[in-house]
C-alpha cells in the first residue's frame, strides 16, 4: 500500500467521554480502516506489583480498584484464587451475598454503557434515562456496603458484612421497579430503525476472531460463542439459582447491545432469587481463614466484561509472592483490530464503545493526511462524526 | 473577562483529565451531569477540549507515562484556571503511592487549588467542593 | 479427567510433571524444547481457549504458565515451562494465538524476558523511555 496515501488515526490520549487515556492508532485509507494499534499503559498503576507487598487480606481494597466499574469481580476473582488454593467452600449464606452484590453491579455497569452508547450515537436522552435508572443501583449499594462504588465487601472465605433482613423490601422494591424501565429503554433502542442502521452489520466479529483472541463476555456471546463463567465454572452462588445465558448469533455491534440489554433481565431474576433465598438461607457470611499455606491458586469470575482471571501463588508467609491479574478488557480491546477494519472512522466511536473497554482493566487518534499533513483527532471529535452520520440517517 | 465575573454571568467552563485512575471518580464526575445532581444548575458546563477551561477537573495518579502530557495540558491551558484534585489518587497518591508508574501526586507536577479527598467522592461532595471554590474566586 | 488423558496420548513423555490439585485444575510441566508442541496440543489439538501467560520470577529461574481453560469440562489448563535466569528466552506465539502478542510484550517489558520472532517487541505499558535494563516485576530488580 502506498504508504502516502495511508492515514493515522490517533484516538487518545484523552476522550472526555471513554474518561479514560488510552491511545489508537488508526491506520486508515481515505475514510476506511485498514490496521489498528493499540498503545496502553496510560492508567497502569503497578498493582500486580503493590500486590506482593499487601497482606492476603488486603488485597481485596486493591484490586478493587483496579476498575471501578467492575470494581467488584476483582476481589471475587481474587478469593475465588485463594480460595482454590485453600480447597476451600465458603458458607451458604456468603455465595448467594457474592451473587447478589455481582449481579447488582452488572446492572448497574449494563445501565452505564447502554447510557454511553446512546451518547456516541446522538441519543443524549438515552445516557440521561440510563444513568437516572442507575442511581438507585448506587443507592442500594450504598445501603448495604456504605459506599456507592468500592464495596469492600469481599473478603477470603466470603463476605465483610451481612445483609438485615430489614433491607430486603427496600432492595426487592428498587429492583423489582427497575424491570418496567429497562424494558421502557430496551424497547426505545431495539426498536429504533436509525440505531438499527447504525448498529446493524457493523463492527463484526466472527467466532474464529473471538478464538484468535481470546475474546470473553458479551463481545464473545454476541458472535454466539457460548462462553459464561457463571455457569461453565460456577462459583457463589450461580448454580442454586435459575437463569440463562445470553447468546446471539450475528456478531456486530446490535448483537452486543442486545445481549447486555437482556443479561440485565437475567441479572434482575439472579437478584430477586438471591433476595428471597437470603432470609431462610441463614450462618455464616464468612469461614474463618487463618493462614493460606505455600501453593497456587487460579480464580476467575465473570465481570460485567467478560472473565476476569487471578493467579496467585503462595509461600507459607503473609503475602502473595505472585498476583497475575488479567481483566476481560486486555483481551477484548484488541479485537478492535478485526472489528474496526472495514469499517468508517463516523463508526469507530461506536465500535470502541460496543467493546465497553475498561481500560483501567486492562493497566489501561493522530491523522496523518495523505500529504503527510498532521491532524490531531480527539476522540470527541470522533463521537462528534459518529452523532453525525447517526443525524445525517435520521434526516435522510 | 475575570474568572469570577465569568462565573457571574456565564458558565464556567470545565475540563475533566485522567491521570491514570480506576475510572470511579470519572464516572462520579459525569454523574454530576445527570438529572439527580444537574451540576448544569450551578453554571458548570463540562466542555470537551482544555483550549477554552476554566477549571481542570482532574483524576488519578499522574503515571508516568502521563506526566509530559499533563504538565503540556497544563501549559496550553488558559490562566487563569483553577485545578481542582478530584478524588485520593491525586490528592495523594491512594495505595498507588509506592507504585513504579507514580509520577504524581499531582500537586507535584501542576499546582492545584481545591482537593477533593474521596474514593471516589460522591457527586455530592464534587459539588460541595466546586462551589465552595466558587465562593472563593 | 479426560482432558488429562488425552494431553498424556498426544504429548506421552514430553510431559515433565503433571499436578492436578483440585478435579478443575491441572498444571503440566514441559521442557522449553517441547513448549511449542504442547501450546498446539492444548489450544490447537484439543480446542482450549487462550485466557493469559503469567510470568514468575522464581529468584533462580524464570517461569511462564500459558493457561487455557476448557468450558465445557470447566477445567483450566496452565503449562508450566521454566527458563534459565541468565537470559531467559522463549519462542512467541503470535502466531498462532493473534491475541498473545500483547501479554508477551508485557512479560518482556516488567521481566526482561525476550520472546524470539515476535512481531511487534516493544514498550507496551511502560513509557518508551523506561530506563533499559529496568525490570519492575522482577525479585531483585536486575
Amino acid at each position: 500500500m502506498d504508504e502516502r496515501k495511508k492515514v493515522v488515526v490517533p484516538i487518545g490520549p484523552y476522550h472526555p467521554l471513554l474518561e479514560e487515556p488510552e491511545f489508537f492508532s488508526l491506520y486508515c485509507d481515505g475514510e476506511r480502516v485498514v490496521d489498528m494499534e493499540w498503545e496502553a499503559g496510560y492508567n497502569h498503576r503497578g498493582i500486580e506489583k503493590l500486590a506482593e507487598n499487601k497482606h492476603w487480606d488486603q488485597v481485596p481494597f486493591l484490586v478493587e480498584r483496579i476498575c471501578g466499574i467492575c470494581s467488584n469481580s476483582h476481589p471475587v476473582a481474587y478469593c475465588n484464587a485463594v480460595e482454590d488454593l485453600l480447597g476451600l467452600e465458603i458458607p451458604e449464606r456468603a455465595k448467594y451475598l457474592r451473587s447478589l452484590i455481582s449481579e447488582m453491579e452488572r446492572v448497574h455497569s449494563h445501565l452505564l454503557w447502554v447510557g454511553l452508547a446512546g451518547h456516541f450515537l446522538g441519543y443524549n436522552t438515552v445516557f440521561m434515562w440510563a444513568w437516572k435508572y442507575r442511581e438507585p443501583v448506587l443507592d442500594m449499594f450504598e445501603l448495604i456496603t456504605g459506599n456507592r462504588n468500592n464495596y469492600g465487601i469481599m473478603k477470603i472465605g466470603g463476605v465483610r458484612r451481612d445483609v438485615a433482613d430489614e433491607d430486603i423490601p427496600t432492595l426487592k422494591a428498587v429492583f423489582g421497579g427497575l424491570k418496567g424501565k429497562v424494558e421502557m429503554l430496551t424497547k426505545a433502542v431495539l426498536d429504533d430503525p436509525v440505531l438499527a442502521a447504525r448498529l446493524k452489520g457493523v463492527g463484526v466479529l466472527t467466532p474464529q476472531d473471538i478464538r484468535d483472541y481470546g475474546a470473553v463476555g458479551p463481545v464473545a456471546r454476541a458472535s454466539g460463542v457460548d462462553i459464561d463463567v457463571r455457569r461453565d465454572s460456577p462459583y457463589a452462588a450461580y448454580d442454586r439459582v435459575d437463569w440463562k445465558v445470553i447468546t446471539q448469533p450475528d456478531g456486530d455491534l446490535l448483537a452486543r447491545a442486545v445481549v447486555r440489554l437482556l443479561e440485565i433481565f437475567e441479572s434482575l431474576k439472579i437478584i430477586d432469587q438471591c433476595l428471597e433465598a437470603l432470609p431462610r438461607v441463614r450462618g455464616d457470611y464468612a469461614a474463618e481463614v487463618r493462614e493460606i499455606p505455600p501453593g497456587e491458586g487460579i480464580g476467575h469470575a465473570e465481570a460485567l466484561r467478560g472473565e476476569v482471571f487471578h493467579y496467585i501463588r503462595s509461600d507459607g508467609s503473609n503475602r502473595p509472592v505472585r498476583h497475575k491479574v488479567r481483566a476481560p478488557s486486555y483481551v477484548n480491546i484488541p479485537t478492535f483490530k478485526a472489528s474496526c477494519i472495514g469499517e468508517t472512522i463516523a463508526d469507530v466511536a461506536i465500535i470502541l464503545a460496543g467493546v465497553d473497554p475498561c481500560y483501567c482493566c486492562t493497566e489501561r487518534v493522530a491523522v496523518y493526511d495523505t500529504d503527510r499533513k498532521k491532524t490531531m483527532y480527539t476522540f470527541d471529535d470522533l463521537v462528534k462524526l459518529s452523532q453525525e452520520k447517526t443525524r445525517k440517517i435520521r434526516h435522510g | 473577562m475575570g474568572l469570577r465575573t465569568k462565573a457571574l454571568k456565564k458558565s464556567l467552563w470545565v475540563f475533566h483529565l485522567s491521570t491514570g485512575s480506576c475510572n470511579n471518580c470519572d464516572i462520579e464526575i459525569l454523574d454530576c451531569l445527570t438529572p439527580r445532581h444537574d451540576i448544569e444548575r450551578f453554571g458548570i458546563t463540562l466542555v470537551g477540549s482544555p483550549r477554552h477551561c476554566d477549571v481542570l477537573l482532574v483524576t488519578g495518579i499522574v503515571t508516568r507515562k502521563n506526566l509530559e502530557r499533563v504538565k503540556k495540558l497544563y501549559q496550553q491551558v488558559p490562566k487563569p484556571c483553577i485545578v481542582v484534585a478530584v478524588g485520593t489518587c491525586p490528592c495523594s497518591g491512594n495505595m498507588f503511592r509506592e507504585s513504579y508508574t507514580m509520577a504524581g501526586p499531582l500537586d507535584k507536577v501542576i499546582p492545584v487549588d481545591v482537593f477533593i479527598p474521596g474514593c471516589p467522592p460522591k457527586p455530592e461532595a464534587i459539588i460541595a467542593g466546586i462551589v465552595k471554590l466558587l465562593g472563593k474566586i | 479427567m479426560k482432558i488429562l488423558e488425552q494431553l498424556k496420548e498426544k504429548l506421552a513423555d514430553k510431559i515433565v510433571k503433571i499436578e492436578q490439585p483440585n478435579k478443575t485444575r491441572l498444571y503440566i510441566t514441559v521442557d522449553r524444547k517441547d513448549l511449542s508442541e504442547a501450546v498446539q496440543a492444548v489450544f490447537s489439538g484439543l480446542g482450549g481457549r487462550y485466557v493469559i501467560a503469567s510470568a514468575v520470577d522464581n529468584f533462580d529461574n524464570f517461569e511462564i504458565l500459558y493457561h487455557f481453560a476448557f468450558d465445557r469440562e470447566n477445567v483450566m489448563v496452565s503449562l508450566r515451562v521454566f527458563l534459565e535466569r541468565e537470559k531467559p528466552e522463549v519462542e512467541s506465539f503470535a502466531a498462532l494465538i493473534p491475541g498473545i502478542a500483547y501479554i508477551e510484550r508485557e512479560m518482556w517489558e516488567l521481566f526482561g524476558i525476550n520472546f524470539l520472532n515476535h512481531p511487534n517487541l516493544k514498550h507496551f505499558l511502560l513509557p518508551v523511555d523506561w530506563p533499559e535494563g529496568n525490570y519492575p516485576l522482577r525479585k531483585a530488580n536486575g
